[in-house]
């Protein structure tokens, strides 16, 4: 019987680790026992041929010039561990439903498009990868929340480097877990927050990988709800109509290294324990209720080394507690801090405010959280004895900001002589402003 | 014409050589050259010159205003003797100190912007508004002094009142403003706010400079309708009209004062 390799020795040695393994079979291989041996040589051989039968994936290749020409009849061959190439062109399906663990890969970026009525894509099983597809044209559905991609209760998925035009859900998980959504471009182009849909969207999973993806145009880039232990790394979310990254219930997850710009309400992270958020960018959120940043019902959550630039107000604490943020920028943004009174036990140090209309503002007259060892660039004290820190404490909250909490219109007085002193005169005699709201530590320096 | 023009060139002259004007520009030039090389945030730097524009333009402009016309009065007499015509050497001694002011305004601020700044180009605009107001104040505030001075003979009182001229535009009006926004809490105020702020001249500039830097900060509703008026043709239109009758209305009392004033 000729093997795989064209070897007919029964001594077919597969691999060159498994050499090690044979010899001390064969040392092992007494009179006493040569029965045995024997047929569990006859077992191990028989293994293989099993083993390699089954691992030897076939490969199917689709297009115009092949034998198979649609995706849905490769589907229909296709076993589990096979992949299907396909190759250039434009592929109306109707909705695929892959339920075998294959592996789907797209060559010189072949269009899969949804002719604005279907779903494009659903992936029932798993180990399911697809890559190098442009998905394109989802129809709009309230019903079913039509997406390009659409996972359902599977495990280890990898959806990579797809580019995703003018759907109305991009991609769709739920119920799912470990699988990985890496180098994806989506973009959408509705104008109208009900009539669009998630870039990518996460609902009750678990370890999941979300790198280095670009969305742009869609009601939120990256959604999250339920979703816990799982990380959104170097993404890029722009210009989406609603939020850059909405998250809520997802306890223990991490982002880092992302890039938010020009949300229309920013990011929103709620209702949530112990995340991490470090290292992102969060630029350009403009309008009356945009954020860089806002929190709510926040605890035991990390905010570190991450720039704020430009925002109308960079960060929002609502009913947060035990959320420390530190080394970060806060750079020419409206409002830097705006720290609402249900929050307790917050720490704030080793930031830089440099430039901010207000840099901290709050709707209490007392405070429960702590400010220490920050760089303010409004700052007027002195340091005498050199040691880099201010000799007399610094109170951003200024009187102003309160007036405006008060009575918005006052807003047309900002930086006028008049406002200046009576700023001065609340310094030096606090009455309305949170008495014990002070960086007791201002750094004379800013961190670099 | 030509007498105008001589007038305004002589004391154009005489300004230039005066120690004040020099102390003038020197204080732009120090403040804008220390500003710029102790912090290296153009805004920040944009916004403390906006202070220093609304509070020592008015300032210097009212007083130096009221004193020099004080001071000329021998010299004023004697060019009456003379057969020129009131109005004309009113304004040419309104222009001849008028223009010295503004352009040692623009070389103090000016000149270490362009030798110094770094990043020039990013606030072009908001750099431009800054000129054009601190020119509008010193044209505003010298012809306000004018009036004042034309109108008492007596020193002191025309002094006081050139000092309350300036608190009550940069300070006090603002005050007063306040107490409005508080009293009237319940109302939609912006629009009555936008016209409070247009009959202040100070108030003006600032919040023509102001809505271009704190952008992000004024996005609220509020400062979408103001917003939406200054940015507007019509609020354009409206603000530059304001300072032009701030500017005209004292200068033309002033020079009807003059014509029947008896020295």
């Amino acid at each position: 019987m000729l093997n795989r390799n064209g070897n007919n020795s029964p001594f077919y040695l597969p691999q060159r680790g498994s050499k090690k393994d044979f010899s001390i079979i064969l040392s092992n291989f007494s009179e006493k026992d040569s029965c045995r041996a024997v047929v569990f040589l006859f077992i191990w051989f028989f293994n293989f041929y099993f083993l390699s039968e089954t691992l030897s994936a076939k490969n199917i290749h689709v297009g115009a010039h092949q034998k198979i020409r649609t995706i849905q009849s490769a589907l229909k061959i296709i076993s589990n561990g096979d992949s299907v190439i396909v190759e250039e062109g434009t592929y109306k399906e109707k909705s695929l439903l892959i339920d075998k663990s294959i592996i789907l890969i797209g060559k010189n970026s072949p269009v899969l498009s949804g002719e604005n009525k279907y779903e494009i894509m659903k992936i029932k099983a798993d180990n399911v990868v697809v890559k190098g597809f442009i998905f394109k044209d989802t129809g709009l559905n309230f019903i079913f929340d039509n997406a390009a991609i659409k996972l359902d209760s599977v495990t280890n998925c990898t959806i990579e480097k797809n580019i995703f035009v003018n759907n109305f859900f991009g991609i769709y998980l739920s119920r799912s877990s470990r699988c990985k959504i890496i180098g994806n471009e989506l973009s959408a182009s509705q104008t109208k927050e009900t009539y669009s849909g998630n870039g990518i969207h996460l609902w009750q999973c678990r370890e999941m990988i979300i790198q280095k993806n670009k969305i742009e145009g869609h009601r939120d880039g990256i959604y999250f709800e339920f979703v816990k232990a799982s990380t959104i790394e170097e993404n890029k979310s722009e210009n989406n109509l609603r939020y850059g990254l909405h998250f809520m219930f997802s306890d223990s997850c991490k982002y880092s290294g992302n890039f938010f710009k020009k949300n229309g309400a920013g990011v929103a992270v709620m209702f949530t324990r112990n995340v991490d958020m470090h290292n992102n960018r969060f630029e350009y959120n403009w309008g009356g209720a945009a954020y860089g940043l806002l929190l709510k019902d926040i605890s035991d959550s990390r905010i570190f080394e991450n720039d704020f630039v430009k925002n109308s107000c960079a960060i929002y604490y609502e009913g947060c507690s035990r959320v420390t943020t530190h080394n970060n920028n806060l750079t020419e943004n409206g409002t830097a801090i705006r720290l609402m009174a249900n929050s307790m036990d917050n720490s704030f140090s080793y930031n830089n405010f440099i430039g901010n209309s207000f840099d901290v503002t709050t709707n209490s007259t007392r405070n429960y959280n702590s400010f220490e060892n920050n760089y303010w660039s409004e700052y007027k004290g002195y340091d005498l004895n050199k040691d880099g820190i201010g000799d007399i404490p610094h109170r951003p909250v200024k009187l102003f900001s309160i007036i405006i909490e008060r009575n918005r219109p006052s807003l047309i007085l900002i930086r006028s002589l008049f406002v200046e002193l009576l700023n001065a005169a609340e310094n030096i005699f606090p009455s309305l402003t949170p008495q014990t709201l002070i960086d007791s530590k201002p750094q004379m320096k800013r961190y670099l | 014409m030509s007498i105008l023009l001589k007038i305004i060139r002589y004391q154009f002259h005489d300004i230039s050589r005066s120690k004040w004007i020099i102390i003038y520009t020197s204080f732009f030039f120090l403040v804008t050259y220390g500003l710029i090389s102790f912090s290296n945030d153009t805004s920040k730097v944009i916004i403390s010159l906006l202070n220093v524009t609304l509070i020592i333009i008015p300032l210097v402009s009212i007083i130096f205003g009221t004193i020099y016309l004080y001071n000329n009065k021998d010299y004023i007499i004697l060019i009456l003797s003379q057969p020129i015509k009131r109005n004309v050497l009113y304004l040419g001694l309104y222009f001849g100190l008028t223009i010295p002011l503004a352009l040692s305004f623009l070389l103090g601020v000016g000149v270490p912007i362009l030798l110094f700044s770094r990043d020039l180009k990013e606030n072009f605009e908001v750099l431009v508004f800054l000129f054009t107001a601190g020119i509008f104040q010193t044209f505003i505030f010298v012809s306000i002094s004018f009036l004042i001075a034309t109108l008492n003979e007596n020193k002191i009182l025309g002094l006081g009142l050139s000092i309350f001229c300036w608190l009550f535009f940069s300070v006090l009006y603002d005050g007063l403003l306040l107490l409005v926004i508080n009293l009237c809490q319940d109302y939609p105020l912006e629009k009555i706010l936008i016209g409070f702020t247009i009959l202040n001249p100070v108030d003006l500039a600032r919040i023509f400079v102001t809505l271009k830097l704190d952008v992000a900060a004024l996005m609220g509703y509020t400062g979408a309708v103001f917003q939406k008026f200054f940015n507007g043709n019509l609020g354009n239109f409206i603000s530059l009209l304001s300072l032009l009758v701030w500017l005209v209305i004292p200068l033309l009392l002033g020079i009807r004062k003059f014509f029947k004033k008896d020295f």
